[in-house]
């Protein structure tokens, strides 16, 4: 990759690795979460709904800032992470953090809506063939929702990709730590003759994006011949 | 043998019931809204009522008074729905076994090539259920069901969402399941043809209660618990079959008396069932002659029932068995018909349709 300088490459590098942990370490828990919304009734299920959908209609600055007094070195989650090792301020961790923040509502929303699309008698039939509660999800309903989980990580991949105003926030624009391809972007604008920096960095965001959207689309319709023609 | 009782309120009405289900086909008999449906997913597991005990063979599924309650998939139970939910992502073989994965180990086993070729689904084992119709999809639903080696097998109205031709198609399969495998079975149905067909005894509900509960051909017998109305009610005869004739008639013997059908697909020498409805039987006071009816029984008044309609019930003693007959109280005045009256009981050949007759369930079974 000649044609990008080791700044812009650096960038690009980082917003993929901190896009894919983002997607994929949360899948088991949006998972998780968009199950518990669809199926399960329970006390304050509506504060959930409404804590896990905040992050969509909050100013992502304040996110991030939130982000910040929760696990800043200076917060009480962010210290005690720390003593076990795992710290998020100005580094790339902490970025993957953000982007999984923003990206969790839009993969619940995708999972939810496949599992509220599985007619719930069919787990019931696997409990009178004998299937206990985890089995009848692992061997009906996942396989069932498998296209709806490919849309909820891709989603949640773009998310990450494009996520700017949380990350800067909480962990700034640190080359090589936590500038990902949109603070590039950003910071590429603020220099004079940095115009074409920027623009080699957009034409990749357009592809990845692009590429992204066509994988989900194939992989969802090779699910979709797999289940006979659901 | 499977007790139930249950107490659970139900939207307009509390269903509060006990019966005791013996070996063979147990038909829960009722119309739309009864608590049929409540009742059997209670037994399955998949709804908690408010209160009761249910246990198959001595083995307790759940006594809410203990706060026992064995989960679904514990059940050992075989659950055949109305709507076959076959799992759309697999195929037939996978759907006939995925009640094997989770059956514990030791369990007898129905042996798959057994099943498949009772239910004539050898050539469907590699499609998805989306390529099946509805009865192909329901006889893989059966199969499914049966292949979890169940204690017991429950079915929802299995045929209810299928039309008449489909309905013809399945109902010999649940004779099998009852005849060959012998696999005990709670039934629940709103179609006086198929209890008729397949009960070994019926528990008719009302309102979430027993209205009455008897075999077979006992409950039949009385129009007043017939939860379809009247029209349904009639009598349910055995006869061994006796011969095809080249004309389109099968010759059965009920009895000592000789009954002409249209022709029925089983071979000579089977015992069937035959149901006669109420309304398709003449009463004559003199043998008739010169009557197109080919079936002629001699009979005596044993009751008759009227109310303020203008029908009346008529019970008959026959060599062939109990016949009822729907006339109206002004026939029975003018035939002067009173108890132990001897009359004939006619019955056109063409009236009894080939829903109406399927193999006898054997008697001490």
């Amino acid at each position: 990759m000649s044609w990008l300088g080791p700044e812009e490459w650096q960038a690009v590098a980082l917003s993929l690795k901190v896009s894919i942990w983002a997607s994929l370490v949360t899948l088991p828990f949006g998972i998780f979460t968009a199950y518990a919304l669809a199926r399960w009734q329970f006390p304050g299920k509506q504060l959930i709904n409404g804590l896990v959908h905040l992050p969509l209609i909050l100013p992502p600055v304040v996110t991030g800032y939130l982000l910040l007094l929760t696990f800043g070195p200076q917060a009480g989650l962010g210290g005690f992470l720390q003593q076990f090792g795992m710290s998020f301020a100005f580094r790339w961790t902490g970025a993957a953090l953000a982007a999984a923040i923003m990206g969790f509502p839009l993969m619940v929303r995708a999972i939810r809506l496949s599992i509220e699309a599985v007619d719930p008698k069919l787990e019931q039939a696997a409990a009178t063939l004998g299937a206990n509660p985890f089995w009848a999800f692992v061997t009906v309903t996942l396989p069932l929702i498998l296209p709806g989980i490919l849309a909820g990580v891709i989603l949640a991949f773009a998310k990450a990709m494009g996520e700017f105003g949380a990350t800067i926030t909480f962990v700034s624009n640190i080359p090589g730590q936590t500038q990902t391809l949109p603070s590039a972007i950003y910071a590429f604008l603020q220099v004079p003759g940095g115009e074409s920096a920027a623009l080699r960095l957009v034409g990749i965001s357009v592809a990845v994006a692009m590429g992204a959207l066509i994988l989900s689309e194939v992989l969802a319709r090779r699910a979709a011949r797999r289940l006979g023609g659901l | 043998m499977l007790e139930v009782s249950l107490r659970q309120p139900l939207d307009g009405f509390t269903l509060d019931l006990s019966f005791e289900a013996p070996a063979g086909v147990t038909v829960l008999f009722g119309g739309s809204g009864a608590g049929k449906t409540a009742v059997i997913n209670a037994v399955a597991g998949l709804r908690r009522p408010e209160s009761g005990r249910v246990a198959l063979n001595g083995r307790v599924l759940f006594d809410l008074g203990k706060g026992l309650w064995v989960p679904p998939h514990r059940r050992r139970l075989g659950y055949i729905f109305q709507e076959a939910r076959l799992f759309p992502h697999l195929t037939v073989r996978q759907n006939l076994l995925f009640g094997r994965w989770f059956a514990p180990r030791g369990a007898v086993r129905e042996d798959l090539d057994r099943i498949v070729t009772m239910l004539g689904i050898g050539a469907l084992m590699q499609r998805h259920p989306v390529a099946l119709s509805g009865g192909e999809k329901q006889r893989v639903a059966i199969g499914r069901a049966l292949l979890s080696s169940p204690d017991l097998i429950l079915a929802d109205e299995p045929l209810a969402a299928l039309d008449e031709a489909r309905k013809e198609e399945i109902l010999p399969y649940f004779e099998r399941l009852r005849d060959e495998l012998k696999v005990p079975m709670l039934y629940v149905s709103h179609s006086a043809a198929e209890v008729a067909r397949l009960a070994t005894s019926v528990v008719v509900l009302k309102d979430g209660q027993v209205q009455r509960q008897g075999n077979a051909a006992e409950v039949f017998g009385d129009d007043r618990v017939m939860p379809t109305g009247v029209r349904a009610a009639g009598a349910l005869l055995e006869a061994r079959l006796l011969r095809h004739h080249p004309d389109g008639l099968s010759e059965l013997d009920a009895g000592g008396v000789s009954l002409f059908l249209p022709q029925v697909q089983q071979a000579p020498g089977s015992l069937l069932r035959v149901r006669i409805l109420a309304q398709d039987v003449i009463l004559s006071r003199h043998r008739p002659e010169g009557l197109s009816a080919l079936n002629i029984l001699p009979a005596e008044v044993e009751q008759i029932r009227s109310g303020s309609g203008p029908g009346a019930m008529v019970s008959l003693k026959t060599d062939a068995g109990r016949v009822l007959a729907r006339i109206t109280r002004r026939s029975a005045q003018a035939l002067e018909l009173s108890c132990g009256t001897p009359c004939y009981a006619v019955v056109k050949s063409v009236a009894i349709a080939r829903s109406d007759v399927g193999g006898a369930v054997p008697v001490d079974d």
